[in-house]
């Protein structure tokens, strides 16, 4: 293509046709229009498709607010839920106990995804058991969270497994772990990801200074790769924190106070389920404020967390 | 005080590929000595067999016996230990990302659980002083991160945190092909400098470099050593033919 533009240009220069500047004939100015064409194109589709994205979040944000504020006041956040017929009451307790099924399922899901995916990368890499566990989690994921309810139903709220607390009734602590276990393949297929990701200078850099394989993996390969953790335990936080399903064989609801692991808890998605299914115009339009605010709960979760993780990280880290 | 190494029926493999062969070297302690070669001659694998870094590919394999002072490191001793004695400076600047100027430096005793803080502080200030690093750096220590420096700086921190584990032996695979002619001048002259402490091994590609820094050179050709003398000697009157040709640019 350089030649014919050189011969292009020759031929042009002899009949004249060049314009102020030698080489830009009347066929690399074309070339060059049909060029910032295809670009300003491309760019407008880009920009297109990111408002396409975000129009349906921004819609559903404003929907939220514009069904749910009204009704959202301090009661909301104190109180408990009224009887049916009574105007009034919140979900303090539906919030409460969000908070605790999301500990457990985090205390459960986090560490194990975790240590899963520090195998995947590091030390199975290769291995059948590691291929086996890798196709595993991708099933996994892929499971409905009714399924993943009623499985947790069938081995540990059914049956009471010996001496283990917790089993052989709705609890809490069944709802954790039907959420917990959603959230292992997440957090392990990212923290697989992530742990890739890290160069291998960075690794053979530990391993030169005569540090052992293990401390290398650990205070190394983690270390560089944990921003990339905490964002695939979060992106999995957020997707266990609105699930209904998996809680109504577990969870249960309740309508109470309870902080208790051995015991049926509310949940702001059971709540919200409850509600917007209810007959009563008071209960629709509380569960519209539960929704949002469900919403910015997650949002603060997911940033604070992310606020403290980089309060540490130094300048120019990359 | 560096210690010289001894290299006797080396051979190494990566997969059926024989990339080292009947290698046969007395590396002087407190010299620094250069290998040459063309590209994919085996200089790199090498070096690595010297602190068994080879080894930590799963396809690699080694046979013959290397002693480092008195340590016959394929037969007494476990990699691990080697490496604390034996430091390393790649290619490619790697110092860790996440982790202050000061953290790198003294990444290999910290992650070896020492954590004496008064005498980690004088640690890392002797390294960077080594490494000619120090006043470039002492005003940011904790606050940057080791990755904000530029490309030269980054391989003298690289080199700092090399000498901070007080190794006897520094191994130097091509540590200034990724840098610029002034960060270049700046390695040389530390190589100049530590070479009255340590045992320096440096590959490059760069004749010039060698002649400059190194008292002995080694050619290497197609995994085996060609030929082993005093850089004088190798970049004014080889004995090998081959040499020659190489020196003067005839291939490679």
């Amino acid at each position: 293509m350089g030649g014919d533009a050189r011969r292009t240009g020759a031929d042009a220069l002899r009949k004249g046709e060049v314009s102020e500047r030698g080489f830009q004939t009347r066929a690399f100015q074309g070339r060059t229009r049909v060029r910032g064409l295809i670009d300003s194109a491309a760019t407008t589709a880009a920009v297109g498709a990111t408002v396409l994205v975000v129009t349906p979040l921004v819609a559903i944000f404003i929907y939220l607010v514009y069904k749910g504020a009204s009704s959202l006041n301090l009661d909301f956040f104190t109180k408990i839920p009224k009887p049916p017929g009574e105007l009034g009451g919140g979900m303090a307790n539906a919030m409460w106990g969000s908070a605790i099924l999301l500990a457990v399922a985090s205390a459960i899901g986090v560490p194990i995804g975790i240590a899963a995916g520090i195998y995947l990368a590091e030390f199975g890499r290769g291995t059948r058991l590691a291929n086996a566990i890798r196709f595993t989690a991708d099933v996994l994921n892929g499971v409905p969270s009714i399924v993943m309810g009623v499985a947790a139903y069938a081995l540990i709220v059914k049956p009471k497994i010996g001496f283990l607390p917790f089993t052989g009734h709705f609890s809490a602590f069944s709802g954790g772990v039907a959420l917990g276990i959603m959230m292992i393949p997440t957090v392990c297929r990212t923290t697989e990801e992530m742990l890739l990701m890290v160069p291998h200078a960075v690794r053979e850099a530990a391993l030169g200074l005569g540090v052992p394989n293990w401390r290398s993996v650990i205070s190394i390969t983690v270390r560089t790769a944990s921003p990339g953790i905490i964002t695939g335990c979060m992106l999995a936080f957020a997707r266990v924190a609105g699930e209904t399903a998996p809680l109504i064989f577990t969870a249960f609801g309740n309508s109470f106070w309870s902080s208790s692991l051995n015991r049926p808890i509310a949940a702001l998605p059971l709540q919200i389920y409850l509600y917007a299914l209810s007959p009563y115009d008071d209960w629709r339009r509380l569960a519209w404020a539960g929704s949002l605010v469900l919403i910015v709960l997650i949002m603060l979760a997911v940033s604070l967390v992310r606020y403290v993780t980089s309060r540490g990280t130094l300048k120019g880290t990359s | 005080m560096g210690v010289g190494i001894e290299v006797t029926n080396l051979n190494a493999w990566y997969g059926s590929n024989h990339t080292l062969q009947d290698i046969n070297l007395n590396i002087p302690a407190n010299h620094a000595t250069a290998l040459i070669g063309p590209s994919g001659c085996g200089k790199s694998t090498f070096v690595r067999c010297l602190n068994r870094m080879h080894e930590t590919n799963p396809i690699a394999r080694v046979t013959g016996t290397v002693k480092i002072g008195d340590l016959d490191i394929y037969a007494d001793a476990h990699p691990v230990q080697i490496r604390r004695r034996v430091g390393m400076v790649f290619q490619r600047p790697n110092p860790f990302p996440t982790m202050s100027i000061y953290d790198n430096v003294a990444a290999g005793l910290k992650l070896n659980g020492y954590s004496n803080r008064r005498s980690l502080d004088e640690i890392v200030e002797r390294s960077l002083k080594e490494s000619a690093l120090w006043d470039e750096v002492k005003d940011d220590l904790r606050k940057k991160s080791g990755a904000s420096l530029s490309g030269g700086q980054q391989q003298r921190l690289c080199i700092a945190r090399a000498l901070a584990v007080d190794p006897e032996v520094l191994l130097m695979d091509e540590p200034a092909s990724a840098l610029d002619p002034v960060s270049t001048s700046k390695i040389e002259d530390l190589i100049f400098q530590l070479k009255s402490q340590y045992t320096i091994v440096i590959v490059t590609h760069n004749m010039q470099q060698a002649a400059r820094v190194a008292e002995k050179t080694g050619f290497f050709l197609n995994g085996r050593m060609v030929e082993f003398d005093s850089t004088h000697k190798i970049f004014t009157n080889p004995s090998d033919k081959r040499t020659e040709d190489y020196i003067t640019g005839r291939f490679g």
